[in-house]
């Protein structure tokens, strides 16, 4: 039997995993790595996560449409779907953090000089809880698409900024969430760091059931966390 | 119509839901607009008394929509401070990054589900967790607990640390790291640091500095940071 301290490791990042350093993407240039990443057990430390995260962060924000007096400008739509690892469990009772621009595809962030309008009454934050299936739902406008200055010409493609815990220091995600049919992503250098096909992971499915009458269109986005197989790894019984 | 049909046919992709995709969803930069959606007030003070941590200048106040924490006491142990610079490969301070934090409370144990050393005591007043913005000079700043030192493999023990994660516009992925106290116990034993080759080692060690736990996080270049592969 391994010692008390033996802890079930996390799984490596997967090919889907983008570099660090994509040169398209001109800000990695100065803010990636040269040195190759130093592979270091994991432990406790990264086995574990915070539990008490809602005393931190504060309770469900599902609804981004109604913070503010009014209705936003824009397209109402839900998301929805189930937060998983990789071995297809639910992850549940962990939080998601989401941000994101208004419909015209401005932030509320005053470094954001997009000659684009602001919306009084869209913040663009929220936050959504996993129950036990892993599942979420939240309700937001669909974020306009907008230009940076990365290249000549350069827009990013409408996207949802989605943060998760998961629940170790060892499966934190952020992502982002984009939408299908959009001509944008695949002249985006922040999409194109993650290879075809696994780029299509971060493309969610508009779906009619969960479309609204009336009300919203809806989208179906599942966030796949990385996992780890159940067998604890035993001292001395490894033969690799 | 038929022409209409089979174009649309082949201009299907998988996505997100199809089953022949399914595996890690990949990482994607924060990019530079997170202030309004990620790091709370107060978010940097884990002993829970002021509003480190946060940029709320960078926002109207009408659109606060992070939580406010209240903090419920006072944790035990030694209240430290821990700060630091984050450079670029050109050398330059790093103002749109923010570094999250994870440690273990000063006995030693994870405020975590999956610690479960019922022979550990947890503290009913700190997580552990945190989060601060880097400021316009590209410093960050936390508040916290020195922490205890915890099990490494086998039976090893390790040294006091923290995890840490950096995020920033242009960092596609986070870069995990940690940060040891140069004058921490079992520094020359521990597992993690002795995976690091020697010369970089000090990367990972804060030095005392006007009261604080000093340590620059260096993105790229001369005395690059040593950032892990879990």
């Amino acid at each position: 039997m391994g010692a008390m301290s033996d802890v079930i490791p996390y799984a490596p990042d997967d090919a889907g995993a983008p570099p660090s350093l994509f040169p398209d993407y001109g800000s990695t240039v100065a803010r990636s790595p040269i040195q190759p990443l130093v592979r270091i057990p994991q432990t406790l430390t990264e086995v574990t996560g915070p539990s008490a995260w809602e005393r931190l962060m504060g309770s469900a924000l599902a609804d981004l449409t109604t913070q503010h007096k009014n209705a936003p400008q824009g397209q109402r739509i839900v998301v929805t779907g189930r937060v998983l690892d990789e071995t297809g469990r639910p992850v549940p009772n962990t939080v998601m953090e989401i941000w994101q621009a208004n419909a015209a595809g401005r932030y509320i962030h005053s470094k954001d000089n997009w000659d684009a309008p602001l919306d009084p009454n869209f913040t663009g934050a929220g936050r959504v809880v996993t129950d036990a299936d892993g599942r979420y739902r939240f309700v937001t406008i669909r974020p306009g698409a907008y230009p940076w200055g990365n290249h000549h010409n350069a827009w990013r493609p409408a996207h949802i900024h989605l943060s998760l815990l998961g629940p170790a220091f060892a499966t934190r995600l952020v992502t982002q969430l984009y939408f299908p049919d959009d001509p944008l992503i695949e002249i985006d250098p922040i999409a194109n760091a993650v290879p075809m096909p696994y780029r299509q992971r971060m493309v969610c499915r508009f779906d009619i059931g969960v479309t609204e009458p009336n009300w919203a269109l809806g989208y179906l986005f599942d966030v796949v966390l990385k996992g780890r197989n159940q067998t604890p790894f035993e001292e001395g019984t490894h033969d690799d | 119509m038929t022409i209409e049909a089979e174009s649309r046919v082949t201009a299907l992709r998988p996505d997100n839901q199809d089953p022949t995709l399914f595996g890690q969803t990949p990482s994607q930069t924060v990019g530079p607009f997170f202030h309004y959606g990620l790091p709370w007030k107060g978010g940097a003070d884990l002993v829970g008394k002021s509003d480190m941590g946060a940029r709320p200048e960078l926002f109207p106040e009408d659109h606060y929509v992070l939580n406010l924490s209240s903090p419920n006491g006072t944790p035990n142990g030694e209240v430290i401070e821990i700060a630091g610079r984050v450079i670029d490969g050109n050398g330059d301070a790093v103002p749109d990054a923010m570094i999250e934090l994870w440690q273990a409370n000063a006995a030693g144990r994870y405020a975590s589900d999956d610690d479960m050393r019922e022979d550990v005591a947890l503290d009913p007043h700190f997580i552990g967790f945190g989060r601060a913005s880097t400021d316009a000079d590209g410093i960050y700043r936390f508040r916290t607990i020195r922490p205890g030192r915890v099990p490494g493999p086998g039976n090893s023990v390790q040294a006091p640390h923290l995890a840490m994660s950096v995020f920033g516009r242009g960092l596609i992925k986070r870069l995990a790291t940690r940060l040891y106290f140069a004058d921490g116990a079992g520094n020359d034993v521990d597992p993690v640091l002795n995976a690091v080759p020697q010369a970089r080692r000090s990367t990972l060690v804060a030095k005392r500095r006007d009261g604080a736990w000093w340590l620059d996080i260096v993105l790229k270049g001369e005395n690059e940071t040593v950032f892990f592969e879990l």
